[in-house]
């Protein structure tokens, strides 16, 4: 049974409050303070990752985030119902060099061309948006243990970080 | 407080002061003032992000989406961020290698002006 489980409308007011009650819950379960701004991000992008998915396909079913707290992890599963657009149409991140009728200068395949001035990767190369699964990379870079897994009706992020008697354990 | 945005023009250069948390709920806001200072002939900006509290990937695709506006004037956008928690996500993300980022705005403002 999850510590705390919540569902909130899928508007991007909400996020921020689940962002608020994940990192009470998280600091409660005993997540050292050194990884609370981590779960903060990943529980908000995985939250707003929900809200938009949710506003294009169910715009009146809740997002659903459930918050547990053991001796050895706390963990967060936000679900969503409905699905993103797959990978065919988001754009790639870092994107690669165009092909056919790109922009000039273009790359090779790894898109790291310097542009003019600029400090590094070529800003030609950004899509006008970034993808929309940026985010679930960013909850990949911040948590150390992420699972996303399809339900019936759209997706699940369950995702984790160690709580204090883990971070005690002698390595 | 959500977010707080102010900006001022510094030696021909647009600083943007933002603070607050920069998510899926605000970043329009940041959004729309790049776009409006783009619109009125500001090409050389800089965003001064040491009051942030909180950037997720949409406040990201904010900022790169103003670069690329910037950019297609022939113009710049920097940040001034010296918070290690902000800078994780353009760590995370790679995005440290697209945008200038510098300690204060006087170092920003010295950076740009420097290369002109």
């Amino acid at each position: 049974m999850a510590t705390v489980e919540m569902t909130f409308t899928p508007l991007p007011a909400h996020v921020r409050t689940a962002r608020l009650v994940a990192t009470a819950v998280a600091r409660r379960s005993g997540v050292a303070e050194a990884l609370l701004d981590e779960v903060r991000l990943a529980v908000g992008e995985a939250c707003s990752r929900a809200v938009e998915v949710h506003q294009e396909h169910c715009p009146q079913t809740p997002v659903r985030v459930a918050l547990t707290g053991s001796r050895e992890r706390f963990e967060v599963v936000v679900t969503n119902a409905g699905v993103h657009a797959d990978g065919g149409d988001s754009a790639e991140w870092p994107a690669p060099a165009q092909q056919g009728g790109g922009e000039p200068g273009g790359s090779g395949r790894d898109g790291a061309q310097r542009d003019g001035d600029g400090p590094g990767l070529a800003v030609s190369h950004l899509p006008p948006a970034l993808p929309a699964e940026l985010g679930l990379a960013v909850i990949a870079g911040l948590a150390d243990d992420v699972q996303v897994s399809r339900t019936e009706s759209g997706l699940s992020i369950r995702m984790s970080w160690p709580s204090q008697d883990a971070a005690d354990k002698p390595q | 407080m959500d977010l707080k945005l102010e900006h001022h023009d510094s030696e021909g250069i647009e600083v943007v002061d933002v603070e607050g948390e920069i998510d899926v709920y605000t970043a329009p806001r940041l959004r729309e003032l790049l776009i409006e200072l783009v619109n009125t002939g500001h090409y050389q900006l800089v965003v001064n992000m040491e009051k942030v509290e909180f950037l997720d990937s949409t406040g990201l695709g904010v900022l790169v989406g103003g670069l690329k506006r910037v950019r297609a004037h022939d113009g710049s956008l920097d940040l001034v961020c010296t918070q290690e928690r902000i800078l994780k996500i353009f760590r995370i993300t790679g995005l440290t290698k697209v945008f200038g980022i510098h300690d204060s705005v006087d170092e920003a403002i010295a950076a740009r002006k420097s290369e002109k």
